[in-house]
């Protein structure tokens, strides 16, 4: 194709999703839309597959059996989540295999909050209160989003993780309502998550390098310190309504603005744990890739399994 | 890795309640079809929303190409007689 044809077909692709229209996975694309669905995709995938493992840790722990049911229920939409876009990300021609490998090789990146460890029960209720509240603000825009599997998969998404949320708060509730000990649990979850959850929103406009193109594609439909306000005004609100406080001395009501002002949030911090040196991110890797390594046995058990089923089938078909 | 070790892709059809169409969801991989169908049930019926699924290998599907989407379906946009508003009828005709 001449680059005046290409030229020709990016300028009608263009006007396709600003009427709105969805794209489909065999429809023409510019090779740097394919690219950026796959790293957007691939990574939101990634982090609910690893974002799992956090809370996989208090399943055997949890208090009671309601809150057992409920967080295994969790984990398990996680999973399935997972399982939903990586399927978006194989319709276009990436497979499932190059995914893992880029997760486990390092090449792929995840969201970062996943490298904070969860030292104790309160921790089950501050990260389905903050990060998964953090998360939907995040994906409940990409129910509209220019590529078709995506968004239909986001729309599954965002239905389950409700639940999620309120699962988080309610342990909130029930732990800052709870005994002094319980209280200061709570209090100390809030103090540790609220800002790498803050974080979890993205770099500031200023730094975002991606915004620009992923806005015109609806990768995106707000920025990342819009999305950022709406969360802390949503959330501040829930905190002072079961005691708690929010770590942040500069955080103030601002009358005009009609929005919370907040403090400075520490961008060396989030810097650091993305490039890998955040308190669990060796953790996290060991356990992944441990998994799909020693799964590797019943995966090809059952590969053999299928062909002998489908031998025996053949045979006494003749 | 060999291609033949992993597990192929499938398409998943979900029957939402019956009197209604299944209708595709998604994919997954698995071994062979029953665990393509159990895995079905776990990853798109977690919430009852369904009672009837259907697998299908992904290979086995053919599909149109939207490069060609004129030749194949623009016959059909300049036949408005196949619709009844083509059709002049008298006011008096109430129901038809």
């Amino acid at each position: 194709m001449s680059e005046e044809q290409i030229k020709n077909l990016e300028t009608q692709f263009e006007a396709r999703i600003a009427r709105d229209e969805k794209i489909e996975p065999k429809d023409w694309m510019p090779e740097k839309y394919r690219k950026t669905h796959i790293r957007q995709m691939s990574q939101h995938a990634h982090s609910e597959i690893v974002g799992m493992l956090p809370e996989g840790n208090w399943i055997t722990r949890a208090p009671s059996l309601r809150r057992k049911v409920a967080l295994l229920a969790k984990v398990q939409d996680e999973a399935g989540h997972g399982l939903y876009l990586y399927s978006a990300c194989e319709t276009l021609g990436v497979s499932r295999e190059e995914l893992y490998e880029q997760l486990h090789s390092g090449k792929a990146k995840y969201s970062s909050i996943f490298n904070y460890p969860t030292v104790t029960w309160a921790d089950m209720g501050a990260v389905g209160w903050l990060v998964d509240g953090a998360a939907i603000i995040n994906q409940v825009p990409l129910c509209n989003t220019s590529y078709g599997p995506y968004a239909r998969a986001m729309v599954r998404v965002c239905k389950e993780e409700s639940f999620h949320q309120r699962q988080g708060y309610e342990i909130m509730i029930k732990l800052a309502n709870g005994t002094p000990e319980q209280k200061e649990l709570a209090q100390d979850a809030l103090n540790r998550w609220w800002w790498p959850s803050l974080m979890m929103l993205g770099p500031t406009d200023a730094e975002s390098i991606h915004t620009e193109q992923s806005m015109k594609w609806k990768l995106k439909r707000k920025s990342n310190d819009d999305l950022r306000q709406q969360f802390i005004d949503q959330t501040v609100p829930q905190a002072e309504l079961i005691g708690l406080t929010i770590p942040d001395a500069d955080l103030k009501w601002n009358e005009e603005r009609q929005s919370y002002d907040f403090g400075e949030i520490n961008w060396d911090e989030f810097w650091q744990v993305v490039k890998g040196h955040g308190p669990c991110n060796k953790e996290r890797m060991k356990a992944r890739v441990g998994a799909w390594e020693e799964g590797e046995w019943v995966r090809d058990a059952a590969m053999a399994y299928a062909e002998k089923k489908r031998n025996r089938k053949e045979k006494l078909a003749i | 890795m060999s291609d033949k070790k992993n597990w192929p892709l499938w398409e998943v059809f979900v029957r939402s309640k019956n009197g209604l169409e299944h209708r595709h969801c998604g994919s997954l991989h698995a071994a062979d079809e029953d665990m393509a169908l159990e895995n079905a049930r776990d990853v798109y019926t977690r919430r009852s929303e369904g009672v009837s699924i259907w697998v299908v290998e992904s290979k086995n599907i053919t599909a149109s190409n939207p490069e060609n989407n004129g030749e194949m379906f623009e016959p059909a946009h300049d036949k408005v007689y196949r619709h009844p508003t083509f059709y002049d009828l008298p006011d008096e005709v109430k129901h038809m």
